[in-house]
């Protein structure tokens, strides 16, 4: 039983099903444009993802600007502050950490690893791409409509999303909704492919429970998004409807700057349901790809087997079912009945165990590992260290009580921000370190990547270490300024100003990354076919970057789990998931899967 | 090895950070201490976890570190280990979680002697309502607010009669009592928090919400508005003052009853031309202002606001600031205007004046004004016709150089710095945003372009309440 899961004398099944046949585009625009080659979007979804994520930190820039030096700038004020807090939130969690996780590394990886030859449903797949875009453009549009983009926040919290008083109530929330709707649409086509892709396409001898990690994360993140996504996609649509033809699914009778309006009967409290049905779930569609991706560069940089791999899969099952039934701990003090604060904080706490348990495992994986602090490396255990604590102030807002006086304060975004926006970012530069050279064929620059590493890592954790204690202090969020507050302490502004500095440090240092990313395109050295010398099937590939169709002329055939590192007795310290039994005497590392016959 | 240097300082940093940081908890003014208990066990418990998994994992980078020569050991299970760690982090949880939920069940139900307060929340503004000697609130509902009746009280509702109005931000609560407060909005979700309380709730329209709580300490704690609410929403600001009962019943006593709301007489402009023989020297006859001798324009400015400023000036909130040289001069003779009555009788006769547009004397960057003006048009409306329900004065076809002083004043604190002038403290919290005086050139220079309007009248006034009973003046009444 425990073994099977690393078992190596497993036969693989034959061959039930032929191969997919592939249609190879003849032209450049065919290849590179409009491309059915997951591996081609999967870098369409990765460029349009970080691009629109550079906007969005050029935002968070902006914002830092005026809470650490307040009516410095001239350019900056209330209105257009809520715009840049909403947009930056809006597209940091949705438009770039979603589709860089599912779009990017789901297309990518999904099919390298489990052997397949391509997504299922290639030209789906293509749609998806350009359905984001579209969507990524209209959310950008917005910006440039009369009255600018919403300023309601990213929670888009009706009434004030729709009615006047808050910035961007006319063309930018129209434009928000929309995109959001089409994000949906392309995200659902992509999301079953990637489903689909997993239990259907995976190579011989590949079980479920010899998936990489990354698998299922990405897997587990895909179906808990094509569940919670719906949430989203109507709530959209009846804020639309309240917006454009006044209906009144969430709007109740109200008087709006002084004047009656003609809405009556709906409930603002029924769209907070709605979005955190989707919002929870949202934050696990993160987190998953991020754990999942983890949990591979440390065993592979470790040179050490995963610790406790079924407990990890079991614990990416446990949380992605859980994560449906926490999200009213986000409305403890929305006016919601008081009473489901108990069964919330009881969920919302039992969660913390699986996810304590992955933790556990992966400097148990550390333990007793033989450790190269490659760049990669050094990504995934600074996602350790920040995870750990954004996950541990998670307990504060999880349990009902302490969220009274720390909710909607800077606790609240200095923990989400850790735990969301930090420790996924770095699994995030982790794995472009570790995968660039498939990708490339070039290894990326290793004094640029521990710059940007140390810089990235010490710079985001004394931006949002400091902040919890701004939110312990009642410091509330989403202020354009302070002016006097009574309880604030005079040099709670200093400390502001030096996160800003901080932050500031932080968001230039991404120039290492860019600049390493477009040089060592073209210059960087040749990577080989395994650099990191990994067991799991991407590296396997007879060609780097891997040509269309992934493997040459044969599939892989999968023998083992993908975390045979350090097997006593073999002659080397990795042995992978296509090495059959019988040829481990002679292990042919890095010369990959050439055709056999 | 530097990283595992880094790491075990990272960890002794933040330990260090959290006991030796100015930033913590306000001092504690409520009941609530069980809330900070149960903050503290949860940050023993995480502490000791953070501490104890990023100190194993620096350990385990030192000692495990790369040798070419070493295999990593395999070891794919443990299924005890694995188990004892779920078991153990279990506990832990639990022992967070048991007290939390403990406190909640206290939070949920109110003692049954909780006293209770209305708190009536609308964009960017609080004003309070006490249940009156029935103990009894009476009815509202939103379709019968509009600005003469801004609780949206129901007129012939018995309960509400004796009902206490308090149409300031500034709400007093006796110490010692617990108090239940019944939130509710009237426009967008906000935020009834008080620091120093711990305890929180969002009012939402078309609910009620509650949250309560014993005050424990004599002082002032400002109130926030915790739910992003709009453009103001930062400057949506209150207070609570903790009484020793006597001022507390001293203090409700000095608040109207919705019956006398009611009841209030007119101002009679007649009567009110003679008092106004003396602002005449300086505002003009007609209450047309005079830039030489620094008094602005006084016709179409609305009652509500000029009641308001009158008021200020006489209790000292207002022209009272060593550098507010023409509001010094302005404090005493609002000082003869005695009583109530003698204030209502001048505004209803300044209301009969014509309302002749100013002469435009500011020059500035209208392009750029207008950009600028986005903002204020929230509260002063984007016509610049001041918007009552907002407590935003009309500012097109005013005095020009008046807002420009005005607007200097707001921003170097020598306006809306008092405390009791919390309107003005907002406007302070914005002008700061006009960082240079040519902004504010720019933004009045907008300010002339607008045409402005006469005050908005709620579009559906309710059908039971003749909007000329609450106060003696409106523009509705002016208006017939």
């Amino acid at each position: 039983m425990t073994e099977a899961a690393h078992d190596a004398t497993d036969f693989a099944p034959p061959a039930e099903i032929p191969e997919m046949e592939l249609y190879h585009a003849k032209t450049w625009v065919g290849k590179y444009v409009w491309s059915q080659d997951a591996k081609v979007i999967a870098i369409q979804y990765s460029l349009t993802a970080i691009a629109i994520g550079l906007v969005a930190l050029g935002l968070s820039v902006i914002m830092r600007l005026q809470l650490g030096f307040p009516h410095t700038f001239e350019f900056i004020d209330p209105s257009n502050y809520l715009q840049f807090v909403t947009m930056h939130g809006m597209i940091m969690v949705i438009y770039l950490l979603t589709a860089l996780f599912l779009g990017g590394f789901g297309n990518y990886l999904i099919p390298l690893m489990v052997g397949a030859r391509d997504m299922v449903f290639p030209y789906l797949n293509m749609i998806s791409y350009w359905v984001y875009l579209f969507a990524v453009l209209l959310l950008v549009a917005s910006f440039f409509v009369p009255g600018g983009a919403s300023g309601a926040g990213w929670t888009l919290y009706p009434p004030q999303s729709i009615s006047p008083g808050t910035p961007g109530i006319d063309g930018g929330i129209i434009l928000m909704l929309v995109s959001l709707i089409f994000f949906i649409i392309g995200f659902t086509m992509g999301g079953l492919n990637y489903v689909v892709t997993v239990l259907q396409a995976r190579t011989r001898g590949m079980s479920l429970m010899r998936l990489p990690l990354t698998v299922w994360g990405i897997f587990m993140a895909t179906i808990l998004a094509l569940l919670a996504f719906p949430a989203l996609f109507v709530s959209c649509i009846m804020m639309l409807l309240d917006k454009t033809v006044a209906t009144s699914f969430f709007m109740p009778a109200i008087v709006s700057l002084g004047e009656q309006t003609s809405y009556d009967g709906g409930s603002p409290v029924l769209f907070q349901h709605l979005f955190w049905f989707f919002g929870h779930p949202e934050v696990y569609i993160v987190a998953l790809p991020a754990f999942g991706i983890v949990s591979d560069l440390l065993s592979t940089h470790a040179r050490k087997a995963i610790f406790g791999y079924r407990m990890m899969v079991w614990a990416i099952v446990a949380i992605g079912a859980l994560s449906f039934v926490v999200w009213a701990h986000h409305m403890y003090v929305s006016g919601m009945n008081p009473y489901f604060g108990f069964f919330f904080a009881t969920t919302t706490l039992i969660i913390a165990v699986p996810t304590a348990i992955k933790v556990y495992n992966w400097v148990l994986t550390l333990w007793k590992g033989n450790i190269r602090l490659n760049v990669p490396m050094l990504f995934a255990i600074g996602f350790i260290f920040t995870f750990v604590n954004g996950g541990l102030t998670g307990l504060f807002l999880g349990n009902v009580t302490i969220d009274l006086p720390l909710s909607d304060t800077y606790f609240v975004v200095a923990h989400f921000h850790m735990v969301m926006a930090v420790s996924p970012i770095l699994v995030v530069f982790g794995a472009i370190y570790h995968w660039y050279p498939k990708i490339t064929g070039r290894m990326l620059d290793d004094t640029l990547g521990k710059i940007h590493f140390w810089i990235t890592f010490i710079g985001t954790y004394s931006i949002y270490y400091p902040m919890h204690y701004l939110g312990f202090e009642g410091i509330p969020r989403r202020y354009f300024a302070y002016g006097d507050t009574d309880f604030m302490s005079a040099s709670a502004q200093d400390l502001n100003a030096a996160i800003t500095i901080a932050a500031l440090i932080v968001a230039f240092a991404q120039i290492f990354f860019l600049y390493n990313m477009a040089v060592s395109w073209f210059k960087g050295r040749e990577a080989g076919d395994n650099p990191w010398e990994a067991t799991t099937l991407e590296w396997q590939t007879s060609t780097t970057p891997p040509t269309h169709g992934n493997f040459g002329k044969e599939l892989p055939v999968v023998y083992r789990w993908a975390y045979d590192y350090g097997v006593p007795g073999a002659e080397l310290d990795y042995i992978p998931q296509n090495v059959a039994p019988a040829d481990l005497e002679k292990p042919k590392p890095g010369e990959g899967l050439e055709p056999k016959g | 090895m530097p990283f595992v240097i880094a790491l075990v300082v990272l960890v002794v940093a933040s330990v260090l950070f959290h006991f030796l940081s100015p930033w913590y908890l306000t001092p504690l003014a409520s009941n609530w201490s069980a809330i900070d208990l149960t903050l503290d066990i949860t940050f023993w418990v995480t502490g000791f976890v953070f501490v104890a998994v990023n100190l194993f994992m620096a350990y385990s980078i030192y000692k495990f570190r790369y040798a070419k020569d070493r295999r990593s050991d395999y070891e794919p299970e443990n299924k005890k280990l694995e188990w004892w760690l779920t078991g153990i982090t279990s506990i832990g949880v639990a022992a967070m979680l048991a007290p939390g939920l403990f406190v909640w069940a206290e939070f949920v139900n109110v003692p049954e002697d909780a006293h209770e307060v209305e708190v009536v929340g609308q964009q960017w503004h609080w004003s309070f309502r006490f249940p009156g000697e029935d103990m009894k609130f009476g009815a509202v509902e939103s379709r019968y607010v509009n600005d003469d009746n801004p609780f949206g009280m129901e007129l012939d509702d018995p309960n509400g009669q004796d009902d206490v109005l308090v149409f300031s931000p500034t709400v007093h609560l006796p110490i010692g009592k617990p108090v239940k407060t019944l939130l509710r909005s009237k426009d967008t979700l906000h935020d009834f928090a008080v620091a120093q309380f711990r305890v929180k709730m969002d009012m939402v329209p078309g609910l009620v919400t509650y949250l309560w709580f014993t005050p424990t300490k004599i002082g002032d704690f400002e109130i926030l508005c915790e739910e992003l609410c709009g453009i103001g929403h930062h400057t949506m600001r209150g207070k609570v003052v903790i009484d020793e009962q006597e001022d507390f019943d001293a203090w409700l006593e000095l608040q109207p009853t919705y019956a006398q709301v009611l009841a209030k007489p007119r101002g009679d402009a007649i009567a009110g031309a003679g008092q106004y023989g003396l602002c005449a020297s300086c505002h003009g006859a007609a209450g047309e202002g005079n830039a030489l001798l620094n008094s602005p324009k006084l016709a179409g400015q609305g009652a509500w606001y000029l009641r308001r400023q009158i008021e200020y000036f006489k209790n000292g909130a207002r022209g009272a600031h060593a550098d507010d040289l023409y509001g010094r001069q302005m404090a005493p003779m609002a000082g003869t205007l005695f009583d109530e009555a003698a204030v209502e009788n001048v505004i209803a006769y300044i209301l009969t004046f014509p309302d002749l547009p100013s002469a435009k004397t500011v020059v500035g960057d209208i392009d750029k004004g207008r950009s600028i003006y986005n903002t204020c048009g929230a509260c002063h409306g984007v016509l610049g016709e001041g918007i009552a329900a907002l407590n935003a004065p009309r500012q097109a076809g005013m005095s020009d150089w008046y807002l420009v002083t005005q607007l200097k004043n707001f921003r170097e604190g020598v306006r809306g710095a008092h405390d009791d002038d919390k309107y003005g403290m907002q406007m302070a919290m914005m002008a700061a945003t006009l960082q240079t005086n040519e902004r504010i050139n720019n933004v009045v220079a907008y300010i002339n372009t607008l045409p402005g309007k006469p005050e908005r009248v709620a579009r559906s006034a309710p059908l039971n309440l003749p909007s000329s009973l609450n106060s003696p003046v409106t523009i509705a009444s002016l208006e017939n």
